[in-house]
């Protein structure tokens, strides 16, 4: 679904992506861990084109990820991305922010496009909340909106930028509830995160990433359990207490 | 001391009737003095009252004046504004070029030029006589092409107050930049900047008495005529003053109203 071939993104003489290479399967779930600064967020935005790599080619679902600005909009109607701010429109109401994109881009009609947005609020548990601007919702419950406003576009891959990290305790469950759901009805994921009880339950793949290289894969139980590397060790051993 | 400081921050307490008189907006009440003093006088005197109605005259120009240039000055400044931030280069530094001539002259010396050379030049190029357009008409362009400048700077600050990660959730889901930039940041941007374009507004009605230079009748034309036969300089001043300072005050009045109710909705 996703194949990343020998990406590399510099800032000046910063490299932050160096040399990378994944594969990620139709239905698959990746998640990538790794110290702040290793690139796995740059990875991440590299994937639909958010930023824009130095070498190296991405292809997601036979479209190549380059410079034409259609092939772009392509890909990004096909790539759905949740930000760790949430980044709801504030000026629009939650149904008016999961229809926007879907009127504008997928030219549905306002009636088709309210109806897919109800049904999404359904699943992520706030239906009631639909008349309401986004900085009326706690935390928790504007990144469902935002996780349904891309799912509206019937993406065929999600990006999840470290979803929860701007979320008060009490409300990480409730958005990787919705992200569980999510992996069991078999969508392609890539997500970046710390979230080890997810990477246990939900992932296929754990990629740990340093310094703009990739520096372990494999199952979530190989790389937390038995990793090979001292790096992935040291690092494993400072983030679970 | 820490008792007086205390009153500045909570007014509302039950024993601080005086903080209650410091804290009422005197200026307001000097200036609603000034102005009924001078209305007193207006209705009390024929000869305040004559030089009333004759300034009253111009009173339909200068209106007439500041509401279109600032209509077209908007619609000016925001595509101006939109090609300050544009990717293109040669978009974005012809804009700029532009926005920083008109800021690096006077408005006077720009009134002149834009009315006396620019206008007649263009008139001649499209094939229209020198007099065909009027005027109020030139004093108008002057006035938009100036306000223009100055519109699209405040809508570049508004738009780039925006976070980059609403265009960037714009563009994920999607939306091309054209879709991105109306739909979701236009709108914000525009919410941020109604307080600056409305001192704008206020800016520009002041600024409509430099077209008098033109001889365009608005108020202050009206009044220097008026004054050039009458000799009656100080009282003719004083009302034409009077008037500006009412029509500004009305409008900040009307303006910081319609600033609440915008604000009230989201």
């Amino acid at each position: 679904m996703i194949r990343i071939d020998g990406v590399s993104k510099y800032y000046g003489a910063f490299c932050a992506l160096d040399n990378v290479s994944l594969d990620v399967q139709a239905g698959e779930v990746l998640m990538i861990v790794g110290p702040s600064g290793s690139g796995k967020s740059t990875l991440l935005r590299c994937i639909n084109h958010l930023e824009v790599p130095n070498a190296g080619q991405i292809v997601v679902d036979g479209i190549t990820v380059n410079n034409n600005e259609a092939h772009i909009n392509a890909v990004r109607a096909e790539v759905g991305m949740v930000f760790q701010r949430f980044e709801l429109f504030p000026h629009l109401t939650v149904l008016d922010n999961i229809c926007l994109a879907q009127q504008k881009v997928r030219k549905r009609s306002r009636q088709e496009s309210e109806q897919i947005a109800w049904k999404l609020l359904e699943k992520v548990g706030i239906p009631e909340q639909a008349r309401k601007f986004p900085t009326q919702l706690s935390g928790g419950q504007q990144q469902r909106v935002a996780i349904a406003r891309s799912l509206a576009m019937q993406p065929k891959v999600m990006l999840f930028d470290e979803p929860t990290s701007a979320l008060d305790p009490e409300m990480i469950k409730e958005v990787l509830d919705v992200m569980l759901d999510l992996a069991r009805e078999g969508m392609t994921m890539v997500v970046v995160s710390h979230e080890m009880g997810f990477a246990r339950n939900a992932a296929h793949q754990v990629v740990f990433m340093d310094q703009g290289r990739i520096i372990e894969q494999g199952p979530p139980n190989q790389v937390f359990t038995q990793p090979n590397h001292e790096r992935t060790k040291l690092f494993l051993s400072r983030i679970l207490h | 001391m820490a008792v007086d400081h205390d009153h500045l921050i909570t007014p509302k307490r039950d024993f601080a009737g005086r903080s209650n008189l410091v804290h009422l907006p005197w200026w307001f009440v000097i200036i609603l003095g000034i102005i009924a003093f001078m209305a007193f006088r207006i209705m009390t005197d024929p000869l305040h009252q004559g030089i009333f109605n004759t300034i009253l005259q111009g009173l339909g120009t200068t209106l007439y004046v500041t509401a279109v240039s600032f209509i077209f000055a908007l619609i000016f400044g925001l595509f101006l504004g939109l090609g300050r931030v544009a990717s293109n280069p040669i978009i974005r530094n012809l804009t700029i070029t532009y926005i920083e001539f008109i800021r690096g002259v006077p408005m006077l010396v720009l009134i002149f030029t834009i009315s006396f050379a620019v206008v007649p030049l263009f008139a001649e190029s499209f094939g229209l006589a020198n007099n065909a357009i009027s005027l109020t008409t030139r004093a108008i362009i002057a006035l938009v092409l100036i306000y223009g400048a100055y519109i699209a700077e405040i809508f570049r600050a508004g738009i780039e107050s925006i976070s980059r990660g609403q265009s960037e959730a714009a563009r994920s889901l999607g939306m091309s930049r054209a879709q991105a930039m109306f739909y979701v940041i236009l709108p914000q941007a525009v919410r941020n900047v109604m307080p600056a374009l409305g001192n704008d507004l206020i800016a520009l009605l002041k600024d409509t008495s430099l077209v008098s230079v033109l001889g365009v009748r608005e108020m202050t034309q009206v009044a220097r005529l008026s004054v050039s036969t009458s000799f009656r300089y100080e009282e003719t001043y004083f009302i034409l003053t009077l008037f500006y300072l009412s029509m500004t005050l009305v409008l900040s009045l009307i303006l910081q109203w319609l600033q609440r109710r915008v604000g009230a909705r989201g």
